[in-house]
């Protein structure tokens, strides 16, 4: 994990100090609200529907045990004894009071974290694989890029008052667990024919109220052009992206009314002029980085270890959770394992203040001490020797780690929605408990296989519900709370937008309209079929005709 | 008189800023200007002829390319700020400044506001008119906020990697 140097603590100290002077002066109404809210919104806090939410940055999604422990203080301390981990790999505090934020800073720098950029239209935090580094399938490491691409936006001078908010996310695997396909810009590793680094780029990928998968502007960048070209991208965004309507702010506007082509000439016209300039990136740079994610020092074992595999034989409950927590890990006898912030009844991706010290012992004592946060609101623990499998699996049922349903029905992607957020127009939270609850049996959750299930309380889509395999957003109809649902979306590397199944459902309605599509999906489905093919191959019809049938 | 900052110091205010109507009539000769874009683009001529100082200011919306050729007829180019959010003339001074080479003054005009200076002093802006509700001494504290930066940008042309490896 990176550590920070002399510089980098430095920076984020003056950051505490400001934040402190700032408050300072809105408390004392030397500051009014519209010139305190992207002051406060860039340290990421929000006034929220009954407190305020801090929002605090987990880098690309890793966390040391030490900081998971610092967060779990403040929980404790400053918050009502839990946080949420958001689908942007951040964590979020609800009841902070507004005094006390500049005091969370001063104790999150300590640990080397910060709230910074988290929130406002400037460059948010940049997100990746949860299992960079340990991913089978990797090609590239991409975390080393994203503290590239940290650094370079933190504090970005000419970049902080863009038109909207602006997100990156980086792939370096096979799959893409990244979902860059639905990100402002998206940048894939690669190595082209010679063996060299370099990034495929896409631009004017985003959910909200336009969704749109992003296009390629350009096939290969070499990396040590790294920075200079998404300085061109965002320059031009900053300059041309429009202004005079929030909803039409988002560079995925700008690109389709100039086209993908045009705005990628209008990059490289951009580019040229900074091109090779002081901004191009050093072999020397990318060292130093990369040295703070080397491989920590793993055993060695010749292959899996065979007492696990005997246990999964023998033992259903940790076969169960073997199969869908567990996974595979590029080193002989070592796997990862995804920690299900989903057991039914809590609110997806929330954990309490004793869980989130759990977990850091859990790291200390399992992980190499280091903890990473999924955009699928669970953490994971990337470095397990398989033969401390069956012992962890039996700690983690006694904390409520256990659920083995990632990649399932239940493992539900879910923003605040209605109980926290005031943009909200429907809750999300209860909707996605009601069909937790309809689907508790666990052998037919397996059986169902691997479904993502997102919802989202309004059209911001923060639960990213069009790319949802079954995408679920809260509509307001008359000021009654209603829910769309949507088919057939997908975030990985072929990432597609849902479409919409028909006319929106009454809360009460919607465990059985789940339980009706997944009937579709099990009657037709082939022996090898995930739910996703089998929508693809038979198309929205019988969904919709057995959904509204039955409805009616 | 209004009082801004130049160079990390308050002054008085001299120049005139001329409203984005304005026309030649009336227009004095020798005090200090700051003309509209769209009086510049009309009158260079005529006000080139003028014994007094000239500056342009743009607008928001207003492209730098438009007087890209003109510069060293302007001693003072202010950039206007609608609302401090309109962040399009932070790349309206690092072109002014490392494309096109102004050395005279930029100057931030409208919504300019102390927790917005520091970064407009990173991207090329020498000057800043601050809001007159507020006291520029006071803004001047917020040039201090931070002591080492990232990237490169017009005040600091090496990015930190490349001053942290000078420095081994
Ligand atoms: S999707 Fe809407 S309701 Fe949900 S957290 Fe985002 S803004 Fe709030």
């Amino acid at each position: 994990m990176y550590i920070y140097d002399e510089y980098d603590q430095r920076i984020v100290e003056e950051r505490v100090k400001q934040f402190r002077d700032q408050t300072r002066r809105y408390l004392a109404g030397e500051l009014s609200d519209p010139e305190f809210l992207p002051l406060r919104l860039q340290n990421g806090l929000y006034v929220q529907r009954y407190a305020p939410m801090l929002r605090v940055a987990n880098p690309y999604g890793l966390v040391s045990s030490r900081q998971m422990r610092k967060l779990a203080f403040i929980a404790r301390e400053y918050d009502k004894g839990y946080a949420h981990f958001s689908t942007r790999q951040n964590i979020q505090f609800n009841w902070p009071s507004l005094e006390d934020v500049p005091d969370i800073l001063a104790h999150l720098a300590e640990v080397q974290k910060h709230a910074i950029q988290t929130s406002g239209n400037c460059i948010r935090n940049t997100t990746t694989d949860e299992f960079a580094g340990v991913a089978a399938d990797e090609l590239v490491d991409p975390r080393p890029w994203c503290e590239i691409i940290r650094q370079w936006s933190t504090f970005h001078p000419e970049f902080a008052y863009l038109p909207r908010k602006f997100k990156i996310a980086v792939n370096g695997a096979v799959e893409d667990r990244a979902a860059t396909g639905v990100h402002d810009i998206g940048l894939h590793v690669v190595k082209n024919e010679a063996g060299e680094i370099g990034f495929t780029v896409l631009v004017g990928g985003g959910l909200g109220r336009t969704p749109i998968v992003g296009s390629v502007i350009r096939e290969f960048l070499p990396w040590e052009h790294l920075l200079t070209y998404l300085d061109a991208v965002l320059r031009v965004y900053n300059r041309y992206g429009r202004r005079d309507n929030k909803f039409k702010a988002r560079i995925k506007i700008l690109v389709k009314a100039l086209t993908p082509a045009v705005f990628g000439e209008k990059v490289e016209a951009e580019w040229e002029h900074t091109k090779d300039g002081p901004g191009t990136l050093t072999a020397e740079e990318v060292e130093r980085v990369a040295a703070h994610f080397t491989a920590p020092a793993y055993e060695t074992f010749a292959g899996d270890d065979n007492d696990y595999l005997a246990k999964r034989q023998s033992e259903k409950g940790f076969n169960n959770w073997a199969m869908r927590n567990v996974h595979p890990h590029k080193v002989p006898g070592y796997a990862a394992v995804t920690l299900s912030l989903k057991p039914t009844a809590v609110a997806p991706g929330d954990i309490t203040d004793q869980q989130m010290d759990a977990v850091a012992d859990l790291a200390d004592r399992y992980s190499f001490g280091e903890i990473r946060v999924t955009h699928q609101q669970n953490l994971v623990l990337a470095d397990i020797r398989q033969s401390d499998l069956y012992e962890l699996w039996q700690v983690c049922r006694e904390l409520g780690f256990a659920t083995p349903n990632i990649g399932l029905l239940t493992d539900i992607i879910c923003c605040p929605g209605g109980d926290f957020c005031s943009l909200a127009n429907a809750k999300s939270i209860p909707i996605a408990e009601a069909i937790q609850r309809t689907f508790d049996d666990l052998d037919y959750l397996h059986d169902i296989g691997e479904l993502d299930l997102n919802i989202s309380g309004c059209m911001n889509a923060c639960g990213h519900h069009h790319v949802g395999h079954i995408g679920v957003l809260g509509v307001d109809k008359k000021g009654a709370e209603f829910y769309q649902v949507s088919l057939g979306g997908d975030s990985g590397r072929n990432a597609v937008i849902g479409q919409i199944l028909g006319p929106s459902f009454a809360a009460e309605q919607m465990p059985t309209v789940i339980q009706n599509v997944i009937g579709v999906y099990l009657n037709s489905r082939t022996p090898e079929e995930q739910f996703i093919d089998t929508y693809q191959r038979i198309g929205m019809a019988p969904f919709k005709e057995r959904v509204y049938a039955t409805n009616n | 008189m209004q009082r801004i900052i130049k160079d990390d110091q308050v002054v008085d205010e001299t120049w005139h800023l001329l409203s984005k109507d304005a026309t030649l009539d009336g227009l004095s000769n020798c005090d200090d200007l700051l003309v509209p874009l769209a009086l510049w683009l009309d009158h260079a001529h005529a006000l080139k002829a003028r014994d007094g100082g000239l500056g342009v200011w743009l607008d928001s919306d207003e492209e730098v390319e438009l007087i890209a050729n003109d510069l060293q007829h302007f001693q003072v180019i202010a950039l206007n700020f609608p609302v401090f959010s309109d962040g399009r003339h932070y790349s309206s001074a690092r072109l002014l400044r490392d494309r096109y080479g102004f050395k005279g003054e930029i100057r931030a005009i409208g919504d300019v506001l102390r927790d917005q200076l520091f970064f407009m002093k990173r991207c090329g802006f020498d000057a800043f008119a601050v809001r007159e509700d507020r006291d520029p001494y006071e803004a001047l504290e917020s040039l201090k906020d931070f002591s080492e930066v990232y990237q490169p940008a017009t005040d600091q042309p090496l990015p930190l990697f490349r001053r942290r490896q000078a420095q081994g």
